[in-house]
């Protein structure tokens, strides 16, 4: 892995950290926590590599004691709270995204974009998140279900658009995943 | 912009090693799940608490603040158990949760950043095996925690130029004319680093055993 993977690893990181400090992005009345915009994006941006090392990293800046989470709460407490399993969901969320978007990279636009992130984004988020939101809460699926997943359906399905509408104009200007020596030669 | 939830004190607690604190803490969630009896629960979490406030110290609203991000799952969680379970369900979930989210929060406070990264480090070096070198992941890490605060401030900066034009960065305009550009530009700026980083050696491979090179000291 060469330093430039490093820093982009390390840069998209900060921007799942940033993202929780800052809702920029509001659209609409329901406040958006865009950290997991962020993990769309990794994977997205980075490809499925670099993506999944990248949430992989801002996990363990959580896990080590920054308070980065949207929350404002860091630290290990967070990996034994009821929600665990939804952080545990995210390095793979971005690696489905990244995958699907390299595989898919020549016909890559916002409506396939957004097919990347809802699966990797949501679908991936869900299965892992609900249950194991269900084992530590000691609820049934079925409720685990309608307190873990409908709730977030349209504030995500709204991320996955907006991470697809930027990693689409990032791929036009500054193609991080094919022939990033060419877009610098260019810059 | 602070980044770090550590509170310095002199105590036993802060100057246990990290490595034997986060095994502790391991050994503790092991415990409470292999043994779902009440009195157990709520002499784990007392422990927790003397741990937490008497020998390490720290103020109570370091632990409270972190409670509290779990206040309503908890309440949540208790009424749901109270109500189709029975109470001493009730009781061990919430009490067992609370036990554990206070228990990481004192780890948390008393070990510093750069004791987890040093741990983190260690824990990586078996992967030296399949190629991962320990030092480029100590590399990483700061870097992230350096980019962290200039991307808070970048983002502020272009809300405040829009604010000042009467505009807004918000809705779907703003991804199109603030957000894409920042992030390419921000691209643009860890590739320069990175570069910046290989002229000075950062790229090296260092001697197989032991000694470092002169670059990478």
């Amino acid at each position: 892995m060469k330093t430039r993977d490093l820093a982009y690893i390390a840069l998209f990181a900060a921007v799942i950290a940033v993202l929780g400090t800052l809702p920029a992005v509001n659209i609409g009345p329901v406040p958006i926590t865009a950290q997991t915009l962020g993990v769309m994006l990794a994977g997205s941006v980075l490809g499925a590599r670099r993506g999944f090392l990248s949430v992989l990293l801002f996990l363990v800046l959580v896990a080590i004691g920054l308070p980065l989470l949207s929350s404002g709460t860091g630290g290990l407490a967070v990996f034994a709270g009821p929600t665990a399993g939804y952080l545990f969901s995210w390095p793979l969320a971005a690696f489905v995204t990244g995958w699907l978007t390299e595989r898919f990279w020549a016909r890559y636009n916002v409506a396939w974009g957004m097919v990347f992130n809802v699966v990797g984004g949501m679908v991936v988020v869900y299965l892992i998140g609900v249950p194991v939101l269900a084992a530590v809460a000691n609820l049934s699926l079925g409720e685990a279900i309608l307190s873990g997943a409908l709730p977030f359906l349209p504030g995500d399905a709204a991320k996955a658009f907006i991470a697809a509408a930027i990693a689409a104009q990032v791929r036009r200007s500054y193609p991080v995943i094919e022939r990033p020596q060419r877009a610098v030669a260019t810059r | 912009m602070t980044l770090a939830l550590y509170v310095p004190r002199r105590s036993l607690v802060h100057r246990i090693p990290a490595g034997g604190k986060l095994l502790a803490l391991a050994a503790l969630a092991v415990l409470l799940f292999a043994v779902p009896a009440l009195p157990v629960t709520g002499a784990a979490l007392l422990a927790v608490l003397a741990v937490g406030l008497g020998a390490a110290r720290l103020p109570a609203a370091t632990l409270a603040r972190q409670a509290r991000t779990v206040r309503w799952w908890l309440a949540g969680l208790f009424v749901f158990h109270a109500l189709f379970s029975d109470l001493p369900t009730a009781a061990l979930t919430v009490l067992r949760l609370l036990a554990l989210v206070l228990a990481a929060a004192v780890v948390t406070a008393t070990t510093r950043v750069t004791e987890m990264v040093a741990v983190i480090e260690r824990l990586c070096a078996p992967l030296r095996v399949v190629g991962v070198r320990p030092a480029r992941i100590g590399l990483v890490v700061s870097m992230a925690l350096r980019f962290i605060p200039v991307l808070a401030e970048r983002a502020e900066r272009i809300r405040e130029a829009q604010a000042a034009r009467g505009g807004s960065a918000r809705g779907l305009r703003g991804v199109r004319t603030t957000v894409t550009p920042l992030l390419v530009q921000l691209l643009q700026m860890a590739h320069t680093i990175s570069e910046a980083l290989d002229a000075r050696g950062a790229d090296d491979v260092p001697p197989a055993r032991g000694r470092r090179s002169p670059a990478a000291a």
